[in-house]
């Protein structure tokens, strides 16, 4: 799972041998009814075609809906949306490694295992489905941060503040965080949290419960990261203080095990560890002036 | 205010931009999408943002310029009013995001930086890298958030609007939607309702639009008694990347920096294309136009891909329509300096590296100009009358567009980094409309409308939807009556139009509706039914794919993306001085003639099953016409006489054929 991400440019070609791929290959997809309910794999035969990514392969098996055996089932469902790589809704884990369906590309999988691909939902966000899992607690946690600039209104009052080039070459890769939760999944302090609505308990009060659930749990380094963002715009710095109140409360920055995993998967090679690093810095100073202020 | 509430369906920079300005006004609104609204499609918007600025006013660039150049690139289509208005807009909504903490790229001073874009002279786009997109919806969705932590907004996401509720009066008071997680369908009484789902793609199957592209919303507001407006107008990109899942647009950069689009002599040659020699490769945009080579404007481009595949059947591969963008022949250092971002996409996605391999692409459905027809107050000099209710409002009172699912802004063709400024725009401006609704309600408040109303609604929803559930074991699967129905689309409603086809589509788009009526579901259950809710979306796809069709079928002549070869207007032959004078002259007539004709939106309402068809005039009061005659044979002769033409006739009066004036109004009001 913290095996660095295939994504990063490293020059290999892989599918300029198309002639030796097979006819049909395998996939294997964990299937979860409901949330809270069992799990079980079925597996599926897929025709093979040129070009193809998981999420066809999910389409293709949407199609036929039958299963390898030929039995009849339901579609498997999964969350997608840009198919680009930068909505990130449909990050799975696949063939072990988590990642975004969209850029896992067929051909690159089955070189890596020519015996069939195997199909999982992320392990640290509740299932709703089969691949669809509840992600609600990542921008949750975004809330809590406060990941956003106080501006005065929405009225006109002229240009931001002015930005060095080398300022904003530090801001634009922290801000290409697609929320798509791979952080987050490999992170060995990120546990899950599920809450399960209970008889007698109407929607809003389960909602109510996840929540505060959420808020004790550890916010993950894509928050972090947020959080040092926004700290280090000219207006955002403004309310630093209150991010930073954030950071060292519980399931803050603390929390971190420096295991590192976070940085090695991210699929937009942010500098998360980095992030985490300066926050840290950034806490203790901030834990040090407040003690002298009182 | 407290009783009052907004629905905005779409979370996109349109629907964030109206969410947030409503939220700072006080006003209470749900804001309902298919995804998180984070992962809404505006994030793949990759090139950026244009305005006038300081550097390009320094040349001689105004708001007037931009605004020029816009209709000038859409080829006169659209209402002048809100064009004007949205360049005017234009350099303060970049001011504003740039307050919002957008990571613009930055000159050495300090300052946003800008790149030049097609259909101007001028450096106008503010850009954040390659991702200006994800870049302004973040910090769009940032904002919402912030008034999310506040309780001033909260958020429907996984929900698919099912359509507005509209009393007897024929006003919407709310909508109803159904959760995509628990299928539970409820309805959202509301004073106002913003539809602002974006473009329709997903009914050609595959495009470079994302998968919530279905049209649905429209198409769901359409079939209730929502006009559809210039639906033939679809942009399409000349090179995308075909993948099976999806068309992924490739730079035309590509070609800006050498490289060359060729096809094997030889229909579907399986040799690896290496190994092809020079004189067994058809470089078609060479041959075809020595001038410009490879980059000849888009449209063309786009037209002779198509042609190239689709219609001399010489696509590089037999069961797909492709052609070679070839970078082989360069220096892969000069490519890694210019061009590596572009590269790596293609990389990625298809697992071979451009450097070594010709790259496969082909022209790709990439955005709707058309979309549901909306109302504007036009300002005595010209512009919006801001805070009017009127603006953006569909047919239907209470119902507003704004974004890519309106049909204002662009005209018949849409100028690259256009479309952020409009989708934003016109969220602002309906929001301080909105806001001046709530103040009035001439109808009423939908929170004083008898519960029977919602009650009805709901249960005509919750009918509708068992009904498909359980409805007898068809035989028909609808993800490959989607796949047939893209296809059709495709060949008969994209870059080369004839009448003969497009009659052919509309049987066969009938016929495919018809047999949608019988399918087959391979998930009944209650949970997460992402079968049923593509079913849904499937069958709503087909009024909006019979407007496209009808609109293209009825518009006998050519104009920005609609291009019919029948009726393309011939350039000036060879001959006397006096010959071509009286050539020019003749085709002068004729522009004016087909101007007098068809210079007019085309209006859908869909009657009996189908959509029935109608003009409107355009407001082209402070912009007159001109002929767009790039690359056409005697261009020269024919400018002549236009220009002759323009200078013998009258001033136009500033009052054009506008819904109404008023009296000026204050700026700014919005950002």
């Amino acid at each position: 799972m913290n095996a660095p991400s295939a994504n990063a440019s490293n020059g290999h070609s892989v599918s300029a041998s198309k002639s030796d791929h097979p006819e049909f290959f395998q996939v294997r997809v964990l299937r979860q009814d409901q949330p809270g309910g069992d799990c079980y794999w079925q597996r599926y035969r897929v025709r093979y075609e040129s070009d193809m990514n998981v999420i066809s392969v999910l389409q293709r098996i949407a199609a036929q809906g039958v299963t390898m055996d030929g039995r009849a089932v339901a579609p498997v469902a999964w969350d997608c949306n840009c198919l680009e790589e930068i909505c990130g809704a449909c990050t799975m884990v696949i063939n072990g490694r988590v990642r975004q369906a969209c850029s896992a590309l067929v051909d690159r999988l089955l070189a890596d295992n020519p015996q069939e691909i195997e199909l999982r939902p992320m392990t640290k966000f509740p299932v709703v489905r089969d691949l669809v899992v509840d992600r609600s607690r990542l921008f949750r946690a975004l809330q809590r941060v406060r990941a956003w600039i106080d501006v005065d209104g929405y009225q006109d009052q002229g240009a931001g503040p002015r930005v060095s080039r080398e300022d904003q070459e530090q801001a634009y890769p922290l801000s290409q965080c697609m929320s798509c939760g791979c952080c987050l999944e490999a992170c060995p302090q990120y546990t899950k949290i599920e809450v399960l609505q209970q008889a007698g308990e109407s929607a809003a009060e389960a909602q109510a419960r996840t929540e505060a659930a959420y808020d004790h749990g550890f916010m993950g380094a894509h928050a972090i990261s947020q959080a040092v963002l926004f700290n280090t715009h000219p207006t955002g710095q403004m309310a630093a203080s209150q991010r930073l109140e954030q950071l060292t409360a519980e399931g803050g920055i603390q929390v971190c095990g420096n295991a590192q995993n976070c940085v090695a998967v991210c699929p937009k090679q942010i500098p998360l560890t980095t992030s985490i690093a300066r926050a840290g810095r950034a806490v203790t100073v901030w834990a040090w002036k407040k003690w002298f202020d009182r | 205010m407290s009783k009052q509430r907004v629905v905005v369906v779409g979370g996109g920079l349109a629907g964030l931009a109206a969410a947030m300005k409503l939220a700072e006004s006080q006003v209470q609104v749900d804001l309902m999408s298919l995804t998180p609204v984070k992962r809404s499609h505006s994030v793949c918007a990759q090139g950026g943002i244009n305005s006038v600025n300081e550097q390009t006013r320094q040349l001689g660039d105004s708001e007037w310029k931009h605004f020029d150049d816009t209709v000038y690139g859409g080829d006169f289509l659209q209402h002048q009013p809100l064009v004007k208005e949205m360049t005017e807009w234009a350099p303060r909504i970049i001011d504003l995001l740039d307050r919002l903490g957008v990571t613009f790229n930055r000159t050495p001073e300090g300052y946003l930086d800008r790149r030049r874009f097609g259909g101007t002279l001028f450096k106008r786009t503010a850009f954040a890298g390659a991702t200006t997109g994800q870049q302004l919806l973040y910090a769009l969705d940032e904002q919402v958030r912030r008034w999310e932590s506040e309780g001033r907004i909260q958020k429907y996401e996984f929900w698919d609007f099912l359509g507005p509720v509209i009393d007897d009066r024929g006003i919407c008071r709310g909508c109803a939607a159904q959760h995509l997680l628990t299928m539970e369908i409820r309805v959202f009484p509301a004073d106002a309702v913003i539809i602002a789902t974006g473009g329709c793609g997903l009914i050609y199957g595959r495009s470079t639009m994302s998968m919530a592209c279905t049209g649905s919303a429209a198409s769901r507001c359409f079939q209730v008694g929502a006009k559809y407006a210039n639906p033939e107008f679809i942009q399409v990109h000349p090179t995308a990347v075909p993948g099976a899942d999806k068309l992924r647009l490739m730079s035309e950069s590509a070609r800006g920096e050498g490289g060359r689009v060729w096809v094997p002599r030889r229909p579907h040659d399986p040799r690896d294309p290496l190994q092809i020699p020079e004189d067994e490769r058809y470089y078609f945009l060479e041959e075809r136009y020595p001038k410009y080579g490879n980059l000849v404007p888009r449209d063309i481009a786009t037209r002779e891909i198509f042609n190239v595949c689709v219609r001399e059947g010489l696509s590089v591969e037999p069961d797909r329509q492709c052609v070679y963008l070839d970078l082989t022949h360069i220096d892969r250092h000069e490519l890694d300096r210019k061009i590596a971002g572009i590269l790596e996409i293609y990389e990625k996605f298809q697992g071979v590296d451009p450097r070594d391999v010709p790259m496969k692409i082909f022209p790709a459905v990439h955005y709707s100009m058309g979309g549901m027809w909306v109302d504007y107050q036009r300002s005595a000099d010209g512009g919006l009358v801001l805070n009017s209710p009127t603006n953006h409002v569909t047919n239907i009172p209470g119902l507003y567009a704004i974004g890519e699912c309106d049909y204002q802004y662009h005209g018949a063709n849409r100028l690259g980094a256009n479309s952020l400024v409009s989708c934003i725009v016109s969220g602002l401006v309906v929001g301080t409309g909105v806001e001046t609704l709530l103040k009035g309600l001439p109808h009423g408040a939908a929170a004083d409308q008898p519960a029977a109303l919602f009650a009805t609604a709901l249960s005509q929803h919750e009918h509708m939807h068992h009904q498909l559930l359980n409805r007898p074991n068809g035989r028909e699967n609808p993800y490959l009556l989607h796949q047939q129905l893209g296809e059709i689309m495709t060949k008969a409603a994209t870059v080369v139009r004839t009448n003969d086809v497009l009659d052919q589509a509309y049987g066969q788009v009938s016929e495919l509706a018809e047999r949608a009526r019988h399918c087959s579901l391979s998930d009944t259950g209650q949970w997460t039914n992402q079968n049923v809710v593509f079913t849904k979306a499937l069958l709503d796809m087909f009024p909006l794919a019979k407007a496209i069709l009808k609109g293209a079928r009825m518009r006998d002549e050519c104009r920005g993306a609609h291009f019919k070869p029948d009726f393309a207007p011939e350039g000036i032959s060879e001959g006397s001085p006096t010959e071509r004078r009286q050539q020019a002259e003749a085709w002068c007539d004729r522009f004016e003639e087909g101007n007098r004709r068809w210079l007019k939106t085309t209006v859908a309402d869909w009657r009996d099953h189908e959509p029935a068809i109608s003009y409107e005039d355009v407001d082209v009061g402070l912009i007159p016409p001109r002929p767009r005659l790039y690359g056409l044979v005697g261009a020269e002769v024919i400018e002549d006489v236009w220009r002759e033409r323009s200078a013998r006739r009258p001033a136009q009066s500033s009052q054009g054929s506008a819904q109404g004036a008023s009296k000026p109004q204050p700026k700014p009001v919005g950002a």
